[in-house]
């Protein structure tokens, strides 16, 4: 018998970057790299802590928290094409 | 490089704060963890068959049984020998304030080995945002609205934390998920502790406050820097520290953001700080 058994982290199959209105535009050289902006992204889509910030637009949804809480200010939201 | 637990490609909305929440959650528990989870929010947005969000074991079951649902897995755990994998049971406000207020107040009366975090954004978000007891004094929600009698919740917010930590369970606290060192530490915190662990993490919802996506996180730091949320521990059902912010900023920088509150008037501002100025008398 098979059991209706979802399989863990399966939900990457699901691509959430099309429900973007605005995207993130990120000024590398003013980067820090200290973190906050992964730390706080609710998709985890902004790459690894420390290093600076790759932005995997497969998931962005634009909620716009990294620019916000950004403490460079590096991050810009610009209007999604 | 601390693995995601909880990943992407989840259903919540842009700016969640709760999903914020579960990466740091998860992240600091780790891998050797058996998640429970409530309905809400948490399990509409994170598994939807046949998908999953969640890279650990991960069960859900009812609105009003995760308590039981995860003293049984722990019980069943321990039973076979492993006194290793932590339970970690997820719910939200609706869950834990509410509906499942009984089976809570019974796993912490029994002190099964579960560590229970509670995400607290106020009101049942996912089914359209209905009041829970969680919600505060004059927030409107679709069942607390602004009308020319009634002008948003007529009632305050349970003090749930004061309630689990009454239990006399080993540990209780709570934190904000704009402070996620705060979090972070205090699961670790109760990874190292058996018994009955009660976390109360408040997050934020755009959706349902009215608030800026941007300034979802924003949200969860003013609460605290205001000083209407507090971030405590209760150990054995004594408080043992609480986060002291400073000098505290006025309540209105954290109401004027959300549009839940934009009926209030300046009296209403004025009786929300007097509260918290008068809660916070013997601890600063």
């Amino acid at each position: 018998m098979k059991l209706p058994i979802s399989k863990p982290g399966t939900s990457v199959e699901n691509k959430t970057g099309d429900w973007r209105t605005f995207k993130p535009d990120i000024e590398v050289a003013k980067c820090i790299k200290c973190g906050t902006c992964q730390r706080f992204c609710p998709e985890g889509c902004m790459g690894d802590e420390g290093k600076v910030p790759i932005v995997n637009f497969d998931y962005c949804k634009g909620c716009g928290i990294c620019a916000n809480e950004c403490p460079v200010k590096c991050i810009k939201m610009i209007p999604e094409k | 490089m601390v693995e995601e637990l909880f990943v992407s490609g989840h259903r919540a909305c842009a700016g969640c704060g709760i999903a914020t929440s579960f990466r740091e959650v998860m992240k600091a528990v780790g891998k050797d963890v058996i998640v429970v989870n409530a309905t809400g929010c948490s399990e509409i947005v994170s598994s939807p068959y046949p998908q999953s969000a969640w890279k650990v074991p991960y069960i859900h079951s009812l609105f009003e049984n995760v308590p039981a649902v995860a003293s049984g897995v722990s019980h069943a755990l321990r039973s076979m020998g492993n006194d290793h994998t932590q339970v970690v049971c997820i719910a939200g406000d609706g869950a834990t304030y509410d509906i499942g207020f009984g089976a809570l107040s019974g796993m912490l009366e029994r002190n099964d080995d579960v560590i229970y975090v509670c995400y607290d954004n106020e009101a049942y978000m996912n089914t359209g945002i209905q009041r829970s007891s969680a919600t505060p004094w004059k927030a409107a929600t679709t069942t607390s609205q602004v009308g020319s009698a009634v002008k948003g919740k007529p009632q305050g917010k349970k003090p749930i934390l004061e309630i689990a930590a009454a239990h006399k369970i080993p540990y209780a606290a709570s934190t904000s998920v704009g402070y996620p060192f705060d979090v972070a530490k205090k699961l670790k915190k109760a990874m190292g502790i058996k018994g009955a662990r009660f976390i109360l993490l408040f997050a934020s919802c755009p959706t349902g406050w009215g608030l800026d996506t941007a300034k979802s996180i924003q949200a969860t730091k003013l609460i605290v820097e205001t000083g209407i949320w507090k971030m405590a521990e209760y150990e054995n059902g004594k408080m043992t520290g609480v986060f002291k912010p400073g000098k505290r900023k006025p309540v209105e920088e954290y109401i004027k953001l959300q549009s839940r509150f934009k009926h209030l008037t300046p009296e209403d501002i004025a009786a929300i700080q007097k509260e918290v100025d008068a809660s916070w008398t013997g601890l600063e």
